[in-house]
């Protein structure tokens, strides 16, 4: 028994340092996710709605099921945060953008975003939305360091300002003198937006937090299940301990 | 009321008597370890695989078109269906964990060795039907790893020489893989491969009683007719069909229920961690569910790399570590080959590693941690270093198969010990 829990700890070992270190490049910038912050998914699926649905769908995903999940009441729903005329409750969330057009105006289909959290994970979502700045060579003067010469355009421009590249110095004291080290080239924001830079944070967590959401919307339900089962498990087995051992009690070993 | 019943189905079927052959009065060695309780966990999952399958199938849609959403409607508005396809994708995870274990544990133990030479060649069919079934049901949610996945496997058949284009072509039912490939391979999926696997099981299983289950000391718990004392046979009560051609000592247990009880703690603990693994991270890292595969397959836009899941990456490294596309073809089967025939490779006559050489030993955990790391290799994007290693490492897998061949045949092995031991 020893010896074998010592061999499939060795196993178990091996094969998940082989699965953590296959993880993906770089990223700016991280996010903490909280499902459980109705607000916050609430912002999120209001920016959603009135930035991003223009050309990207979730059409995985029903109005109704979002709405129920993030408290809102359906008619305040269907009211506020529904766009596209003559859409039921219980329709996907979808657009009127024609795919083939779509692709002429900006050389590629904006994807569905359903599963975008899945795909490429809440800190690449977060860091992408930060990471646009000035680009006078691409179609809409727009570039992003974290998905080169992307096609779309920088929408949340006016809530963040124009954002450009820049080198960046500060200040330091080094051996008793003042001196200007380059913290290398950042992004700069140039206040023009209607959004403090925290402010912007938020919007972008809160957007990101809702596409995670949007991904898995069962989340919650899945993990609040996942105890109970594990508890269930575990319940089980001590059972089978103490039945096993019951039954085995006069065979010598 | 109900022993009539029972005795009413017993004059027409052998209801009974098989429940007793194979279950209440089926000997086993009470030696056994928590190694052995793989092969049942293996046909839980193998349940597990044909009942969630069977929901899925429900309301599944096998179109290129539409499977990719029917997936998602399934996580969305069935009820319950994220609960069902999870069981489902970490359950094909599962399986081959376990039979991993399994066929390690056969290797340790010498479970393949005569007289289970068959039992042992019944378990690489299996394995290998589960490789097809696993590979065309990783092709069904249509996503972007599915799609790439088995464009590049089936291009494989292509670089068989005269016939290989011809032969790739009428697998996929097209010049790419399309909605043919995704409907034949549905069917295959969910018809003629599980058919297949299960009539497979029921074979390896009857193979196994016929014989009889080995042990960690690979010391015979059944001796002729007659050797045995009476204060050494067995106190329980075994099925005639054992006891009348040989003697059991008092090493052995009934299966039922003294051996299921053991296996039914290990199930606790497998429970545990499915459960862990299915509520909480349902795609592990992106090793059980592919992160690409959230993406609807495109024929138009490759992935930047291309992997199979998990369970395929050993092979997968030796595949790509012979340069010579066709070559790498022949050494990937004839990794699968020679470990199908490790019954006659093996001529050694001890079957527990605990009493043969120490170099056997040595020998068997290496090969397990080749097998590991080429697992590792072939699930990361190469490099010069790591195509170098993998092509050491595919040299390794195979030395393990020679030096066996090699020291088998005189080796020193310590005396087995008369009766089973703790």
């Amino acid at each position: 028994m020893k010896k074998f829990i010592k061999t499939l700890g060795l196993l178990v070992g091996l094969v998940s340092t082989s699965a953590f270190s296959a993880g993906g490049g770089h990223l700016p910038y991280t996010v903490d996710i909280d499902l459980t912050d109705k607000a916050s998914l609430q912002n999120g699926a209001k920016t959603f709605m009135n930035y991003c649905l223009g050309c990207h769908q979730m059409q995985y995903q029903r109005y109704e099921r979002t709405f129920n999940d993030l408290g809102i009441p359906l008619d305040l729903g269907l009211e506020h945060l529904v766009f596209t005329k003559g859409t039921k409750i219980g329709e996907h969330i979808k657009n009127a953008m024609p795919a083939d057009d779509a692709k002429k105006w900006f050389g590629a289909t904006p994807p569905d975003l359903t599963l975008e959290a899945r795909l490429r994970g809440p800190d690449w979502i977060y860091s992408y939305l930060k990471s646009f700045y000035v680009d006078p060579s691409r179609p809409f003067n727009v570039n992003n360091t974290v998905f080169k010469d992307v096609g779309m355009p920088h929408v949340l421009q006016e809530l963040q300002g124009v954002p450009t590249k820049q080198e960046v110095f500060e200040e330091r004291l080094i051996d008793g003198e003042m001196k200007r080290i380059s913290l290398g080239e950042q992004i700069v924001v140039d206040g023009s937006g209607e959004l403090s830079e925290d402010e912007y944070d938020v919007v972008v967590r809160d957007l990101t937090n809702f596409m995670v959401y949007i991904g898995e919307p069962m989340i919650l339900e899945r993990e609040s299940m996942g105890w109970k089962a594990m508890l269930y498990s575990f319940i089980f087995f001590v059972f089978a301990v103490l039945l096993k051992k019951e039954y085995w009690r006069d065979i010598k070993k | 009321m109900f022993k009539n019943l029972v005795e009413w189905i017993d004059a027409r079927i052998p209801m009974t008597r098989t429940y007793e052959m194979h279950m209440s009065k089926y000997p086993a060695p009470k030696n056994m370890n928590f190694w052995y309780v793989f092969g049942f966990l293996a046909t839980i999952v193998l349940v597990n695989q044909l009942v969630t399958g069977i929901w899925l199938t429900m309301s599944y849609e096998p179109s290129a078109a539409g499977a990719f959403a029917s997936v998602e409607y399934i996580m969305r508005d069935v009820e319950y269906g994220w609960v069902i396809r999870y069981m489902h994708s970490t359950g094909a995870s599962a399986f081959f964990v376990v039979v991993y274990l399994h066929m390690f544990r056969g290797l340790m133990y010498g479970s393949y060795q005569k007289p289970r030479e068959l039992l042992w060649l019944f378990g690489m069919f299996i394995y290998l039907a589960l490789m097809a079934e696993a590979f065309m049901g990783y092709l069904l949610p249509w996503g972007q790893m599915s799609y790439w996945g088995a464009q590049v496997i089936i291009g494989l058949f292509g670089t068989i020489p005269v016939i290989g284009e011809d032969l790739a072509l009428w697998i996929r039912g097209d010049y790419v893989v399309s909605g043919a490939t995704l409907n034949r391979f549905f069917a295959l999926h969910v018809i003629a491969l599980p058919l297949v696997i299960v009539i497979l099981v029921f074979l390896h299983i009857v193979a196994l009683h016929e014989v009889g289950s080995n042990n960690p000391d690979g010391v015979d718990v059944k001796r002729p007719k007659g050797t045995v004392a009476d204060e050494d046979k067995t106190k329980f009560e075994f099925h005639e069909y054992y006891t009348s051609k040989k003697d059991l000592l008092d090493d052995v247990v009934p299966f039922f229920p003294h051996m299921v009880l053991k296996d039914l703690m290990a199930f606790g603990v497998f429970l545990f961690i499915f459960t862990y693994i299915m509520f909480f991270n349902p795609d592990f890292y992106g090793k059980f569910i592919e992160h690409p595969n959230f993406e609807p397959a495109n024929n138009l836009k490759t992935p930047e790399h291309v992997f199979p899941v998990w369970y395929f990456t050993p092979f997968y490294a030796i595949l790509k570590a012979v340069p010579d596309p066709f070559g790498g073809m022949v050494t990937m089967f004839a990794s699968i080959i020679l470990l199908a025939l490790i019954p006659w490779i093996d001529r050694g006559k001890v079957r527990s590693w605990r009493y043969r050489c120490g170099l056997h030993k040595v020998n068997l955990i290496i090969f397990a941690m080749v097998f590991i790391v080429l697992g590792y290799l072939g699930a990361t994007p190469a490099t010069p270093f790591k195509e170098t290693m993998a092509k050491l490492f595919t040299i390794a897998y195979f030395m393990f198969f020679v030096a066996l061949w090699l020291y088998s045949k005189n080796e020193k092995t310590k005396p087995l010990p008369e009766r089973i031991t703790k």
